[in-house]
Order: structure tokens, then sequence, then C-alpha cells
């Protein structure tokens, strides 16, 4: 790879995404001393999957029974993948952070019984909020950078780098620590707040090496008004459904399911009939996003039936990511991983964790990742950000002429969406249509490689490619595990009651997936002077 | 999709193009700007609530354009619907304390 020229800078450590993940990690880092520096693709405030939505969290005292229930709910949801001492220690740190939160003077509404509600928060008052408290902590900000490169120096993480949007010119920087807090990866799908989420950790994170885990947990959409990106699923609780032939489903069970297996026979559509006035109100006043698919098309969703389709939602609120040990520290040392970013089964297990468990977990994380990179990065000493670092990651592209980039790469991100995003594919697995998804995509991958991002017409090829390989570690992780299991659904396999173990997965140029054993509690561990 | 940048309300303060997390709005040096990757939007509606003078319409359609008349959504009183309702005022949240989502949770149909 070429040098790089561009703005360089140096911090303890770098953070890769400002969610919640990432701003809970830059906050906890600058909190120790450390220099910190945030790039982020889009907008500290309003990009990610947090921002565009609003965001339920798990509040529940340490040891409270509130507290145990919630423990228990997610072990019995979590079908056999969920471990409890790490679900209490994300709702301990989420309950102490929403205190801070409080002390800060965030505004959490009281509730008609004069009790502080902090259960849910409005995503982008949130990140506005944070960006802000960011900024008074010292953290440096830089908005429209996405990072495609990692660099590394004798195998440790050492710092970033990626482009300016608007210029195209690159940034560099240096750093003793990196955290990776870029969310998840939902293919471009058009589920709320989610077009910059195409896998970049991901593939900068497995190409220097680090397992990914719970890819094959990835069966996740969201529901959605049709034609609207308003994926607010939330609502559907007070809903009833209609058939293809305008018949009420009278089925229960898993709303996302019904809904998929009447979107296979025609259509569906629901009426929030079910909600009492009351809630209704709330539900305007809370969320008005909720609205503006119908407010702006002249529908009254409580009394008009309207159609409704399903989103792919991927690892944003399903499972999957990269490996992490307690700290958050991923298999390369100097490297963390938090939020969606990092795999998820100790909180969610096999299930999706959309609907509080995601928010505490990106927040838990984030403190934690944040944490034990600035100590990490304190071990190394000042000097560092001098250490001889080096691009380590980032596809070099080859000097083949593309005759239209653009139209070749929106060809690719298409057919790579074809092996994701369709119900049959991924709500509904089976073993050959596995191994086809698998074939094609070996080739798509051989075709995206060949761009590179620093060049005039080629901007997306990294998301193109982490897309690619995001999904080729589905398809193997989910060909890896012959039983159905949570939201990884085999209609060629059934729920075989076989005990839990997960399925590992990485490789960039030849993919792997494979069980890591019941007893494989060899998760990374920081390597961190204490 | 983002379908309104008002020239006539729009007093080019690239509010909208720094909060944009897709990168949709271009600056324009001494002008207004432009909507340049519409393609890209996202369809969160967010740059309605950074906008200080409501100039900007986003339709829930994502992927399909819509036409769409100033005039009309302003006698729909469309324009700012979402800032208004949200409490946002001059580009920042004011209402935070006033979400109502709590009633969600009254009735223990939905459990973290
Ligand atoms: C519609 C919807 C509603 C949801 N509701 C809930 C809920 O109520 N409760 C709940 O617990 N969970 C919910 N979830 C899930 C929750 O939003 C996510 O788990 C959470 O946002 C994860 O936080 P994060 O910081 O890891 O990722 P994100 O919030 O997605 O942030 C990732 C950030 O990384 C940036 N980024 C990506 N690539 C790069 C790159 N290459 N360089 C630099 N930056 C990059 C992105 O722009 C983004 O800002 C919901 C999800 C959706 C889609
Ligand atoms: S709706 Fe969202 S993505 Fe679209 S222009 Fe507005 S801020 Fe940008
Ligand atoms: S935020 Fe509103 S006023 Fe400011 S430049 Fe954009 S459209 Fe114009």
């Amino acid at each position: 790879m070429t040098a790089q020229t561009g703005t360089k800078l140096e911090a303890d450590v770098v953070v890769m995404g400002g969610g919640p993940a990432g701003c809970w990690a830059a906050l906890a880092a600058a909190e120790q001393g450390a220099r910190v520096i945030v790039v982020e693709k889009g907008y500290v405030g309003t990009s990610g999957a947090t921002a565009a939505g609003n965001t339920t969290i798990i509040d529940a005292a340490p040891g409270s029974v509130a507290q145990s229930e919630a423990v228990k709910r997610r072990r019995a949801r979590g079908a056999g993948l969920v471990e409890e001492d790490v679900v209490t220690r994300v709702l301990d740190e989420t309950y102490r952070q929403l205190g801070r939160l409080a002390d800060w003077g965030y505004g959490f509404p009281t509730s008609d019984t004069g009790l502080l509600f902090r259960g849910s928060m409005r995503g982008v008052d949130y990140l506005y909020f944070m960006r802000r408290k960011l900024l008074k902590a010292g953290v440096t900000i830089l908005d429209h950078a996405p990072a495609d490169t990692l660099l590394a120096h004798e195998g440790v993480a050492a710092g970033v780098s990626g482009r300016w949007r608007a210029s195209g010119e690159r940034w560099t920087v240096h750093a003793g620590a990196v955290v990776i807090a870029s969310g998840g990866c939902a293919f471009l799908s058009g589920a709320l707040g989610t077009n910059n989420l195409t896998g970049d950790g991901y593939l900068m994170a497995a190409e220097l090496g680090a397992r990914l885990s719970g890819m094959d947990f990835t069966g996740q959409y969201g529901i959605a008004p049709k034609g609207s990106s308003v994926t607010k699923g939330i609502v559907y609780f007070w809903a009833t459904l209609f058939d293809v032939d305008g018949n009420r489903i009278e089925e229960t069970g898993d709303r996302q399911e019904i809904v998929a297996r009447h979107l296979l026979r025609g259509s569906v559509r629901a009426v929030l009939d079910k909600a009492p006035e009351r809630l209704r109100e709330g539900m305007r006043h809370g969320q008005p996003n909720i609205f503006l698919p119908f407010d702006r098309q002249g529908i009254d969703p409580f009394t008009q039936p309207f159609e409704v389709t399903l989103l792919y939602e991927g690892t944003v609120r399903g499972v999957g990511g990269i490996l992490i040990g307690q700290d958050g520290a991923t298999d390369l040392p100097g490297l963390y991983a938090a939020g969606d970013a990092a795999a998820r089964e100790p909180m969610s297990g096999a299930t999706s964790g959309g609907g509080g468990p995601n928010a505490s977990w990106a927040l838990a994380t984030g403190v934690w990742a944040g944490g034990a990179a600035a100590r990490f990065a304190g071990s190394l000493g000042p000097l560092a950000v001098r250490r001889p670092a080096r691009a380590a990651t980032g596809i070099t592209g080859t000097t083949v002429a593309h005759a239209d980039a653009r139209a070749e790469l929106a060809d690719i991100i298409r057919a790579v969406q074809g092996e994701v995003l369709p119900l049959d594919r991924s709500f509904y697995r089976s073993g050959d249509r596995l191994a086809v998804s698998a074939q094609r995509l070996d080739t798509l991958w051989q075709a995206v490689r060949r761009f590179d991002v620093r060049l005039p017409g080629q901007e997306k090829s990294y998301e193109a490619a982490a897309m690619t390989a995001t999904a080729r570690w589905i398809v193997a992780s989910a060909q890896a595990r012959p039983e159905s299991r949570g939201i990884h659904r085999r209609e060629d396999a059934a729920s075989t009651g076989e005990a839990p173990r997960r399925i590992h997965s990485g490789g960039v140029g030849r993919v792997w997936s494979r069980w890591s054993h019941a007893a494989d509690h060899s998760t990374p561990e920081s390597l961190a002077a204490e | 999709m983002i379908e309104l940048l008002s020239p006539t309300r729009c007093i080019a303060c690239n509010l909208c193009v720094k909060a944009c997390p897709d990168h949709v709005f271009e600056a324009v040096e001494n002008d207004i700007p432009v909507i340049a990757r519409k393609e890209d939007c996202q369809t969160c509606f967010l740059c309605e609530l950074y906008c200080p003078v409501d100039a900007l319409y986003v339709s829930p359609l994502r992927d399909r354009d819509e036409i769409v008349s100033e005039e009309e959504l302003a006698a729909r009183g469309l324009l700012g619907s979402f800032r208004q309702r949200m409490g946002w005022d001059r580009s920042r949240p004011k209402g935070t304390h006033k979400d109502t989502s709590y009633r969600m949770f009254e009735d223990d149909k939905v459990k973290p």
C-alpha cells in the first residue's frame, strides 16, 4: 500500500464509530486521562441505529427484583447461550451510567406517577447530549470521516485511517489503542438508521485475524409500514393483523415470524386498534417518528389497516459480531470492540436483543472497551504513537480498469443483498440455498476486491467489500449449524435440544466457521498492564 | 427520501450539510446548499430537526420519489411537524423531558 498522505493525528485511543457504544467508549477513555479521537462515517449525533429511533434500555437496580427478572427473561429467550453473569454486569453498568446521565442533567421524563422514567430515550436527543459531553471532556470528533484501514505494528493495533467524505482526501490517526464501535450490518436494507451500518469494522478486525461469533444468529427483520423506513416493531404489540384475503390473523407467538409466514403467502396488513386512547397519545408524544409514514400519507393507523413488510436488520438487532472478552478485548492486542460491532451472545443468546438489551449492551461494552483501551494505551507509554505503524488492512484494489465503477459496485451490492435480504435467505434458511449463496458470494468477493476505496467513483467499495465479507461469514456460520435455534431458522433442521454451542467464524480470502467447544472460554483477554 | 430544500425559507446555515449522517447535502459557496446525493438518503427525518427554519421535507417513502409542492406541504402543516412534536427548537432538543414513551410499558405487554 502506498504511503498515506493527508491529515495526520495522534491519540491514545481512537474510537471508530460514534453511536452509543462509541460515545461511551470515548467518554470512559477520556475520563481515564486518555487523549481520544472519535472517527465517524456520518455525524456523531445523527448516525447509527440508535440516533434515528427511540431506544428502550433496561433500567434495573443492582440486586433488585426487577434486575433478577430481567436476567431470567434473557436466559429464557436466549436458547442456552446467555451468560447470566455477563447480563448482570451489563445491567449494573447501565444502571450506574443512567444515574450519571441524570446527574449531568439529561432530561429524563417524569411519569404520571411522579417517578423519573429512564427506560427509554429518544436516540437523537440522547446522542446530541453525548456529543456535547464528549466535546466538554476534550474528545476530538471527526465527522464524515469513514475509516477503512487499521494500522498495526508487530501484530498490535496502532491506529486507523480513512477518508474525508467531502474531499476524498485521506486522514490517519496513530494511536495507542483502537476501539471498533462501528455498529452492525444491515446490508442497506432500508431499515431505520442503518445506512451507515455495513460491517466495516468486522472486515477490518477479521483482516487482522480477529474471530467473529454468532454470525448464524442473523435472521433478524423489523416490521415497517410498506415503502417506509420505520422499523419500529414495538407498536405491533397493539396491532391486529390481516392476511392476503383480508382475514384476521389469529395466530399468536413471535410477531415477526407471523408476518414473515404471511408475507410469503402474499401480503399482510395491520391496524393498531388494540392501543387504548391513553397509549395512542403516549406514542404520539413519545415517539413521533412512528407516525410520520401515516400522517404524511393521510392514514389513521388506529382505524385504517395499512400494508406492512419486513426489512432486514442483520446484526443491528441480531447477534453476531467480533468476539470479545470481558473488557471488550478482541483477539488482537490493542484492538477492542463494543456495541453491535461485538458478538452479543452473552447478552441476548440466539435471539434479537432489540427492545432494551442492545442499548444496555452498547452502553456497558462501550464503557468497558474505552476504559480497557485507555489502560492498554497507558501501558505502552507516550511513545506508542511513534511506532512505525503500517496499514495492516484495507483491500488494495488492482490496476484492472473499471468502465463504470459506480455501476459495477451497485451491481455487486445488489447481488450480495440478493443472498441476504430475501425472507427465504435469512428468515428461513436451508442447506441447499446456503450452498448456492456461498458459491455466489465467493465469486462476488473476487469481484469486489478489485476496487480501491481511494479512487474517485469507488468510494463505496469498502462498504461493498465489508457487506460481501459479512454475508460470507453469515452463510458459513449458518451452514455450520445444522439445527434451528433462536433466530437461526433452518427449514431442513428442527431444534435439536443439543447442548448450546457457539459458532466462530473469520478469514477474509478463505472464510472459515467452526463450533466453539462447549468448554471453550478462551475468549480474548486484555493484555493491558494492571 | 429528502424531497424539499426550500429556497424561500433556507438561511444557508449549512447545519443540514453537517448533521445529515449520509452526506446527502452539499454546501455551495455564497448560496444555499443543494440536495446532491438523494439516493443516499436513509429517510431518518433527522435533518428536519436540525433545520432552524423548517425548510426541509423528508417524504416517508424510502425507495420512491414523491413529487411535492412547498405550498401544499405548508398548508397541510407538514413543514416542521416532526420538529414540533419532538420539541426541537433552533437545532436543539428541548422536549426530551416530555417523552411519554413510558406509557408503552404500563400494561406489562412489553418487558425489556
Ligand atoms: C429501528 C431500530 C430500533 C431499535 N430500537 C432499540 C431499542 O428500543 N432498544 C434496544 O436495546 N435496541 C434497539 N435497537 C438496536 C440498537 O439501536 C443498536 O443495538 C445500537 O444502536 C447499537 O449501538 P452502536 O453504537 O453499537 O451502533 P450504532 O448506533 O449503529 O452506531 C455505529 C456508528 O458507527 C458508524 N460507522 C460505521 N462504519 C464506520 C466506519 N467505517 N468509520 C467510522 N464510523 C463508522 C456509524 O455511522 C454509526 O454512527 C434498534 C435498532 C433499530 C434499527
Ligand atoms: S432524512 Fe436523514 S439521510 Fe435523508 S437527508 Fe435527512 S438527515 Fe440525511
Ligand atoms: S439546515 Fe435548513 S436553513 Fe440551514 S442550510 Fe439546511 S435547509 Fe437551509
